[in-house]
């Protein structure tokens, strides 16, 4: 078998609490090849970014995570500090949010970028501040000469998000992890910064994990996708399939919640997700679906090949949907 | 048609330094029927929630007209300023911000009912009951705390509170920006539900513009404080006439496999307002742009039935 670029098995998240320890982020397992455009989606407080966050080895200091994450088959959680600080940033790299936060106001974005570089790359100052300048110039900053010495604060935010893009991808990562790039920025820089992403995958041959609430950007640029309630996976398949024949009630309810034409009225879930502490049995989506039945009470349905076999459902009624 | 709203001319210039003014909304114009949803989109910055506070009288115009319900808002009188406030409300996007966390939702949204008169003291719990129950809340909220609330949940709260004096009309600033797609749906579904059944008529500012399409029933593309095109929701999102709106269109991923459209890419940011570009305020980031738009304004016109457009495209 080929040997994927990164494997998530049996991924597990939980927060020490005095009553119980309850798992946030539940037995994701996934794994992505080179050169993949994964979409994760699903709505706020689901576990996206726990999970992109215990790729990278940065979950919260209170967080007890377990299971395996292989990366060119060798497990993450089980390495060295020195020996992660390697890897992220050269290897694997993340973009977030909100590019302020990750952005160090007193130092120029040019500064920010070089030392990436001298870090990862040992170039010398001066190699490394023509690369960065090379580098404005492919995430399509204009005149890179001069915006190399620009602090984060004097940019917009279609511009930061251009830079901390510029510093993911300097040492051509295998692996770009982005969370929610795009939700802080307007459509047409959205559409932009897409476009540039999209562009420097096909470049670098680099795989993408992209987290979004946004099920029209999964649709238009992911390949596969999978969804995410209440730390779990409950759907995974190519982009295709989930679109056309969505297979879980939750997949179901977002795609109906979605506006569509004037006067067509919407369907949403009823209620709303509840928190880790008052989960029901068996099926977490239960209380919300509008196919429940007895049998949901009891067990909770595993991840299991619902019309083919790259087509996954977390639902016991999934061919009935 | 029977007008509720209507804005003339409307323009608010903010003073910055160097003796500049930032043209937040510069000579905007239309009106709102009873009971009609007016739609307004814009990137960030384009002067959206600028204009919903002029329209509800929390700042004052640098010029232009704004009527309400037949009184003119700016030259109001007490008792008419009084009868705009019942008659206009507001909901934003971060319910949580809006509300007092030490007060109980029964005072928070009871509070409406006593300053305008609306009930007696101790008929308020009940009132405040039926209007949790309008927004589809249970009545063991009225003893809880905002905090204790999911924000879709505290959105209802805030729009419960909107309704207790009754309103005409209920401007919404992104009031469902920051939910997630499923309780979206939920709120988009209640409001509508209170636009049948109470005639309510809404301006919905939003910069989702498939949020914007499935509600209003006229919408209004704002670039740089102007409003660019202005007609029926169906015609501006099938046949788009201005080159920002097409691109705003053309932007938006499509929840829709198979169906990627052709996406124009804009070149780069939106200029700042303190130095809007001469001629065409979009000419920088146009596609089409041609002879005259880097150096004559076009004028905003009926360019077709009930269209409005400003380019120079369309004459
Ligand atoms: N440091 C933490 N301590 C306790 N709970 C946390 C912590 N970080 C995240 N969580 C919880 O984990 C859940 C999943 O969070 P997250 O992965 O950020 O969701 P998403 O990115 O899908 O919105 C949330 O309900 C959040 O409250
Ligand atoms: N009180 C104010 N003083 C100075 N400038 C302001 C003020 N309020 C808003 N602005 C500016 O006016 C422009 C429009 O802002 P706003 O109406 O908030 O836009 P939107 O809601 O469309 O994002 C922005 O450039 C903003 O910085
Ligand atoms: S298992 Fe049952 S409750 Fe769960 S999603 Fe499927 S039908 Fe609904
Ligand atoms: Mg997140
Ligand atoms: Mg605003």
């Amino acid at each position: 078998m080929i040997q994927s670029l990164l494997s998530v098995e049996d991924l597990s998240i939980s927060f020490a609490s005095e009553i119980k320890s309850l798992n946030t982020v539940n037995e994701v397992s996934f794994k992505a090849a080179d050169q993949d455009f994964l979409g994760i989606v699903g709505e706020s407080g689901c576990g996206k970014t726990l999970t992109a966050l215990a790729i990278m080895k940065l979950l919260p200091s209170n967080a007890i995570s377990s299971g395996r994450i292989l990366f060119e088959g060798k497990d993450i959680l089980a390495y060295k500090d020195k020996d992660l600080q390697k890897i992220r940033g050269s290897k694997i790299s993340m973009i977030f949010q909100e590019p302020m936060t990750s952005l160090n106001p007193v130092f120029t974005v040019g500064n920010q970028i070089a030392e990436v570089l001298i870090t990862h790359q040992s170039m010398s100052a001066k190699e490394a501040i023509n690369k960065t300048i090379e580098l404005l110039k492919v995430v399509q900053i204009p005149s890179p000469e001069l915006r190399v010495n620009d602090y984060p604060h004097q940019m917009s935010g279609g511009m930061r998000q251009r830079v901390m893009i510029a510093m993911a991808v300097a040492c051509k990562p295998s692996l770009l992890i982005a969370d929610e790039p795009t939700t802080a920025l307007d459509v047409t820089i959205q559409a932009q910064i897409l476009e540039l992403l999209g562009s420097l995958q096909e470049r670098n041959r680099m795989s993408l994990l992209f987290i979004t609430h946004d099920l029209g950007i999964v649709a238009e640029y992911a390949s596969r996708v999978m969804v995410m309630y209440a730390g779990r996976i409950v759907e995974k398949s190519p982009v295709q399939d989930m679109f056309i024949n969505p297979r879980h009630p939750y997949t179901i309810g977002l795609l109906e919640s979605l506006p569509g034409k004037k006067g067509a009225k919407l369907k949403p879930i009823p209620g709303q997700v509840p928190n880790t502490e008052s989960l029901p049995s068996g099926c977490k989506f239960r209380t919300r679906c509008r196919y429940v039945i007895e049998e949901c009470h009891l067990k909770e349905p595993s991840l299991k090949p619902a019309g083919n076999s790259e087509h996954l459902s977390r639902c016991i009624r999934a061919m009935e949907l | 048609m029977n007008e509720l709203l209507k804005l003339e001319r409307t323009k608010k210039y903010f003073p910055v330094k160097g003796n500049r003014f930032l043209k937040a909304v510069d000579d905007v114009s239309f009106s709102v029927a009873a009971g009609g949803v007016f739609g307004l989109v814009g990137e960030s910055g384009c002067g959206k929630s600028t204009l919903a506070r002029l329209i509800l009288g929390l700042m004052e115009p640098t010029g232009g007209e704004i009527f309400f319900d037949g009184m003119n808002v700016i030259t109001a009188t007490r008792h008419e300023l009084s009868r705009i406030r019942r008659g206009l409300q507001i909901i934003f996007q971060d319910p949580l911000a809006s509300l007092n966390p030490r007060k109980r939702i029964q005072d928070a949204v009871g509070e409406s009912l006593l300053i305008n008169d609306v009930v007696k003291r101790r008929e308020i719990r009940d009132h405040v009951a039926h209007l949790l129950g309008k927004v589809g809340m249970d009545e063991d909220a009225l003893g809880r705390y905002p905090h204790e609330f999911s924000g879709g949940q505290r959105q209802r709260i805030c729009i419960a509170r909107a309704l207790a004096v009754n309103p005409k009309m209920i401007v919404a600033d992104e009031a469902i920006s920051s939910l997630d797609v499923s309780i979206q749906a939920q709120i988009l579904n209640l409001l509508e539900d209170l636009r049948r059944d109470n005639g309510l008529a809404y301006v919905f500012i939003s910069h989702n513009l498939l949020t914007v399409e499935h509600f209003s029933d006229t919408v209004a593309v704002m670039y740089l404080g102007k409003i660019v095109e202005m007609s029926a929701t169906e015609e501006l999102f099938n046949d788009p006439l201005h080159p920002y709106t097409e691109a705003l269109l053309s932007a938006v991923p499509k929840p829709d496999v198979g169906k990627k459209g052709k996406r124009i890419i804009l070149e780069g940011d939106v200029p700042s307002p303190v130095h809007i570009p001469p001629g065409c305020p979009f000419h920088t980031r146009c596609p089409k742009r041609f002879e005259p738009c880097d150096k004559e304004v076009p004028v905003y016109k009926e360019v077709k039935n009930q269209r409005w457009v400003s380019c120079h495209l369309w004459v």
